[in-house]
């Protein structure tokens, strides 16, 4: 309530894709909007990145809360975006980068999904957790533009869709608690890709953390929203994607530049150090790649 | 001050060498097997040693290494017009290897302007003044009696090493920050770290404390500045540990080359060197280090420093990246050195410093800070602790005037307990507390002066 997150007639996107936080989303919406008259248009949207064993698994999930809430569900998938999923593309550039791919790929398979459904917002599942690994990753990898931006409960007001976060001061262990309480249905296994990836040294710290001190991690959200940030910190240019018209910051939009990557089969491309667009976090799969910023000075490169 | 990581974790040596030891013998040994093909970057001439910083082999040859090492010290010190001529400087020992260095390159510094002086003709540059400070914690660790001695008396023979010219060694026992010597301050220093539950927040409070008592060595010896031994890995985990315990506002105040907010301005001139250099740099000169301190951590500081240890073992360049993008946070206006307005200091040297210290970012605002940890208080989340005030206590209007951080970790929650931590803190914390409303009026002073009517002073 205190964000002024959403107004009555809106139509919003619920980002689902069968796990605790988006089911728990989706409960939660569905039930204020029903007895507070939010006056909303809820929808699911979900994503098929194509993973089997673990995507098909949870869109089976989604399927059943599309029954269960009432909310009508709409479901993107890469196969019919880009013409390749995950397992295609693992099977081509391995397990290092894979999570690069599929976070850029998401991103703009949800804002093509919220378009097809003519909705004013997207909200996705992220929790205190997710955010407070977020602010650390932007320091450890020193990308200072992001670390500005990801604290923030929507993002991407001046974008094509803007997507917030209504779970941002929700601990994970709170969602898990209350699905396991309102006995609600969701799909609990981890993408079967994400192990490698290095948010995973950030995420166990947190849990660490938790043990010690729990209101530590909403002291890092608090911390990453007081930075003193310059505001003419050059944040990138937003232009338009040549090839498909996405918004994005250099000529090509990140997702054309890896597509192109591998349908030439060059898998490299795109991966290492250069500006994209991609920010935000998706949720229930751990980011590995991602971009960094291009400051170089003693210090060794960041390699992946 | 100590390092938070004390070993080396080079990973550039795969033979199994354990940096533990850190024996110069061991160290000759590592040298004859790494020393292939490669040349020193530098001079081209000589064999690299493992130092460890990039995965790959060894860059520079041992004197390059020291070279490259002092001359980020004297940048560091020129840039920031850390130490002038007339200065004064306290340099805080705690027998770590960082600590090891900066005073040993403090001495060199100051060698050398002696050096140059002695050989001037018409001795327009005094050379500045060094003192070393040893806070000596035995009352509040177990140590032996033995041991602290002997760590006294090494420290006593490394500082009297160190002479011409010869410097004054304090060594302070951390009780002396109550005015009272003796038993009496131990007894009312126990009873205020027992007052604090939170052990990150007792490990906090020590550390305020001892930045407190050396500010007062400082001033009472006429000291003008107090230099930290800090390096990069120590910087590293202070702002992963300040981010984790909230203070993201004041994290850019602590983490720059200078810090003026207190009476005595604080230096940190190793700032751009990491601690596996500076271990290697104490292994092969042979500089002599005290363990004594260097213990493990608990709570929050102690998990964060074996985190960024991991993350360095995973990438040796990670903790330079952890303090570059701290440093693109916005500093303080006092995070540069004050200008000198005192006539006697020579014209030259103000000159130099005005050119040299860094233009204040944005509009001049005085800050209060907070009592414990004197950090910069972001002003909007102050109201509201002050206006839920219901009474008068000390102890009240002191607890609302703290950082949230402090308010958390630190103080005492019921209010009887509140009320004897109060009574039980230091008195400069008091005084400091009492004055804090009065702002900075030294730089407000500084940003007028071009329209200050001068009283016969110099025009700079």
């Amino acid at each position: 309530m205190e964000n002024q997150l959403f107004k009555p007639g809106e139509r919003i996107a619920i980002g689902a894709s069968g796990g605790k936080d988006s089911t728990v989303l989706a409960y939660v919406l569905s039930e204020l909007n029903r007895r507070h008259n939010y006056g909303l248009d809820l929808f699911l949207l979900s994503v098929d990145e194509g993973i089997t064993g673990y995507r098909d698994d949870s869109l089976e999930t989604v399927k059943r809360n599309e029954l269960q809430y009432g909310l009508p569900l709409k479901i993107v998938s890469y196969k019919d975006l880009y013409g390749w999923t995950m397992d295609e593309i693992v099977k081509m550039i391995g397990l290092k980068n894979n999570c690069t791919f599929c976070g850029v790929f998401r991103r703009q398979a949800l804002d093509r999904g919220a378009a097809l459904l003519k909705v004013d917002k997207v909200a996705t599942g992220h929790n205190a957790d997710d955010i407070a690994e977020t602010v650390l990753l932007n320091i450890l990898r020193g990308d200072i533009a992001r670390l500005s931006r990801c604290t923030s409960i929507t993002t991407g007001e001046d974008g094509p869709i803007p997507r917030c976060k209504p779970f941002k001061y929700t601990y994970e262990k709170e969602i898990v608690m209350y699905a396991y309480f309102k006995k609600l249905d969701y799909f609990s296994t981890e993408c079967i890709y994400s192990p490698n990836a290095y948010r995973g040294f950030a995420r166990e710290f947190i849990k660490d953390l938790e043990r010690i001190r729990p209101r530590a991690i909403l002291d890092i959200i608090k911390s990453g929203e007081n930075f003193r940030i310059s505001t003419s910190t050059k944040m990138p240019e937003q232009g338009t994607c040549e090839r498909c018209g996405y918004i994005s910051s250099q000529k090509w939009c990140k997702a054309c530049v890896l597509l192109e990557g591998l349908n030439r089969g060059l898998p490299k491309l795109g991966i290492g150090r250069s500006r994209g667009l991609n920010s935000d976090v998706k949720k229930d799969i751990k980011q590995g790649g991602g971009t960094e910023s291009i400051e170089s000075k003693q210090c060794g490169s960041l390699d992946f | 001050m100590a390092c938070s990581s004390s070993t080396c974790n080079s990973s550039g040596c795969y033979k199994g060498y354990n940096e533990e030891e850190r024996k110069p013998t061991t160290r000759a040994a590592v040298n004859g097997r790494n020393s292939h093909q490669n040349l020193c970057v530098k001079c081209k001439s000589n064999e690299p040693i493992c130092c460890g910083i990039d995965r790959d082999d060894a860059k520079f040859c041992r004197d390059c290494f020291k070279t490259n090492i002092y001359g980020k010290f004297k940048q560091a010190v020129t840039y920031n017009a850390m130490i002038t001529p007339s200065d004064k400087v306290l340099v805080a020992f705690s027998g770590g290897p960082s600590s090891r260095v900066v005073l040993q390159f403090v001495h060199e510094m100051q060698y050398r302007a002696q050096r140059n002086y002695d050989a001037s003709k018409d001795k327009s540059l005094p050379v500045f003044g060094v003192g070393v400070a040893f806070v000596d914690e035995s009352s509040i660790h177990s140590f032996s009696s033995q041991e602290i001695e002997k760590a006294i008396e090494d420290i006593r023979s490394i500082v009297s090493n160190l002479a011409p010219p010869s410097k004054e060694l304090y060594v302070v026992p951390i009780e002396n920050i109550f005015s009272s010597d003796g038993f009496d301050g131990k007894e009312r220093l126990k009873k205020l770290l027992d007052a604090v539950s939170d052990d990150t927040g007792k490990e906090d409070l020590l550390i305020h404390l001892q930045l407190l008592l050396l500010q007062k060595v400082a001033s009472e010896n006429g000291y003008t500045r107090v230099v930290l031994g800090s390096c990069t890995s120590r910087i590293a985990c202070h702002v992963i540990s300040a981010t984790v315990k909230g203070q993201g506002y004041s994290l850019s105040a602590d983490i720059q080359y200078v810090d003026s907010r207190w009476e005595i301005p604080v230096v940190l001139p190793l700032r751009d060197c990491s601690a596996q250099e500076l271990n290697t740099l104490c292994g092969l000169d042979g500089l002599k280090i005290l363990e004594l301190l260097n213990g493990p951590r608990s709570g929050i500081n102690g998990l964060v420093s074996s985190f960024v240890k991991v993350l360095q073992e995973e990438n040796p360049s990670r903790e330079c990246t952890i303090v570059r993008t701290a440093g693109k946070l916005t500093p303080f206006h006092f995070n540069r050195i004050p200008e000198i307005h005192d006539s006697n200091v020579p014209l030259a040297t103000r000159r130099r410093q005005k050119r040299h210290s860094l233009k204040p970012n944005g509009s001049l605002s005085s800050e209060s800070f907070c009592p414990i940890c004197n950090s910069p208080l972001d002003k909007s989340n102050l109201s509201s602790s002050l206006s839920s005030l219901g009474s008068h206590q000390n102890s009240d209007i002191l607890a609302a005037a703290c950082c949230s951080s402090c308010q958390f970790q630190i103080l005492p929650k019921e209010p009887s307990l509140l009320e004897q931590f109060v009574s039980l803190l230091p008195q400069p914390l008091i005084t400091k507390a009492n004055h804090g409303d009065q702002g900075d009026f030294s730089l407000l002073r500084e940003q007028i002066q071009d329209f200050l009517l001068s009283d016969g002073e110099d025009e700079n």
